[in-house]
């Protein structure tokens, strides 16, 4: 799947909270529990399934952090590929409709 | 320490409220014996007055929503408060007597992603269970529940409180949860009316009878660990505070009353007059509960057990003090580790005198026939 059609969206069988700047995240299909850092808890705020991958490495964190745009969008992905291992973001090369619980 | 208990410390270090137990209702469809509720309605809240305190928790930075009663399907609204909570993304348990939920139920309990539904299950028997409750057939609905649930995958948890009329069926309940799939815990404690009447307290296990649980691997894990004399208190520990109540935790009844505890029965504001976190942040009566260490506490500060009792301050203040002891928890201490408490040494007692034990048995399940 080229990057650059990458549409990410939180899924309907979790939990969140922000604490103190970082996102907690739970997975009630199976307990699995995460906290975000900052930079992960923005491309997780912002994963509304229908913005690419792409604009949100730009626009939320290359424009708030001071990182390099090649290695923040590689580092995205990585996120974005274990998240979605445990079923808490969907992917799609289309854009995904947001799911309601 | 795990990464929940991290997360766990820093909410508590920070003040935030993560973990809220909310009652919708008193109204039950069982009347068990030992239930410390008033079961009338007394002006519950509605469901646009639920909604905005569940916005309410969201801002406050609440993650772990706990939704109990009374029984929480008596409400009709119930799913729609739930299916709001879930939208505001909390981790979303329920507590319930199951005896409403069928197929369908559990489907939609299933589709609004509930972590966690907690069932209330006395006895293995279903003639015990049935006394317990009150409600007949209720044995047989609960489990049958309990399969519907299991069927769409969801976690569940079997909780059985013990009390002198089930005090010997805690393995056999255990061995059902292990049947049906589901998590099992146990709980021994006996908490009085929420008006302060303490004529259920005659249900609570005898002390006697507490080393038996206590000393059984199957309940307790480890029972070397669980049973270990307690070590002399560090500074550090004496510096230390009682527990998450009002500190990272609180109650809120279904009139909106917010409470440090669901057993620790002090009003600290009411959320229809108030903002929660108004309350959370400036009640008096929170930032007292949130103020006592170990070192303030009146008796337990000098008792050997302070820093591995279960000393629940909210008994405590049921007993008159919140910096005082509870007899319960000393009873607990004292025949898990066979260690005299501070409480008892200064009394002169060799053993601790509850209330349990030293009221006749429990009248209502008596001319029931139990077979042993």
């Amino acid at each position: 799947m080229p990057e650059n059609c990458i549409y990410i969206a939180r899924s309907s069988a979790i939990a969140a909270r922000a604490l103190a700047g970082e996102m907690m995240v739970m997975n009630s299909a199976d307990s699995t529990f995460f906290t975000l850092n900052e930079v992960a808890t923005a491309i997780f705020q912002a994963a509304d399934g229908h913005t690419p991958l792409r604009d949100i490495v730009r626009d939320q964190v290359c424009e708030q952090f001071d990182v390099d745009p090649e290695q923040a969008q590689a580092d995205a992905e990585q996120f974005v590929a274990e998240l979605s291992s445990h079923g808490i973001l969907l992917v799609s090369s289309q854009p995904l409709s947001s799911e309601a619980p | 320490m795990s990464l929940m208990s991290e997360v766990g410390q820093k909410a508590f270090n920070l003040g935030v409220p993560i973990a809220v137990h909310m009652d919708v209702t008193y109204r039950c469809n069982e009347r068990c014996v030992h239930c410390y509720l008033d079961h009338d309605d007394h002006g519950e809240m509605t469901t646009a007055e639920i909604k905005g305190v569940l916005d309410q928790l969201a801002e406050a930075g609440v993650f772990f929503l706990t939704f109990s009663g009374g029984e929480v399907f008596l409400r009709r609204d119930f799913f729609e408060i739930v299916e709001h909570a879930r939208r505001l993304m909390f981790n979303v348990k329920i507590k319930t007597n199951a005896v409403m939920i069928h197929e369908e139920e559990a489907r939609r309990i299933r589709e609004l992603g509930v972590d966690t539904i907690q069932i209330s299950v006395y006895s293995h028997r279903p003639e015990v269970h049935d006394a317990i409750t009150k409600l007949p057939h209720s044995f047989e609905r609960t489990i049958k529940a309990i399969r519907f649930l299991r069927e769409q995958g969801l976690r569940v948890t079997i909780a059985n409180v013990l009390m002198t009329v089930n005090s010997s069926d805690h393995s056999g309940v255990q061995k059902l949860a292990a049947e049906l799939g589901v998590q099992y815990t146990l709980d021994p404690t006996i908490t009085p009316m929420m008006d302060g009447d303490t004529s259920v307290l005659s249900l609570r296990i005898p002390g006697e009878e507490l080393p038996e649980i206590f000393h059984n691997p199957a309940l307790v894990g480890s029972q070397e660990e669980f049973c270990a004399p307690p070590k002399p208190p560090s500074e550090e520990d004496l510096e230390g505070y009682s527990c998450s109540a009002g500190h990272s935790f609180c109650y809120i009844s279904p009139y909106g009353d917010v409470f440090p505890c669901v057993q620790f029965p002090l009003p600290t504001g009411n959320i229809r007059q108030r903002k929660f976190l108004d309350i959370w942040n400036f009640s008096p009566e929170m930032k007292e509960v949130r103020s006592i260490q170990a070192k303030d506490l009146t008796v337990c500060s000098s008792c050997s057990h302070v820093t591995s009792c279960t000393r629940c301050p909210g008994l405590a203040y049921v007993e008159g003090s919140m910096r005082g002891p509870s007899t319960a928890d000393c009873e607990k201490s004292f025949y898990r580790t066979g260690v005299p408490t501070e409480n008892m040494l200064r009394q002169g007692l060799s053993k601790p005198r509850t209330i349990s034990g030293t009221t006749a048995p429990l009248i209502q399940i008596r001319p029931i026939a139990v077979p042993a």
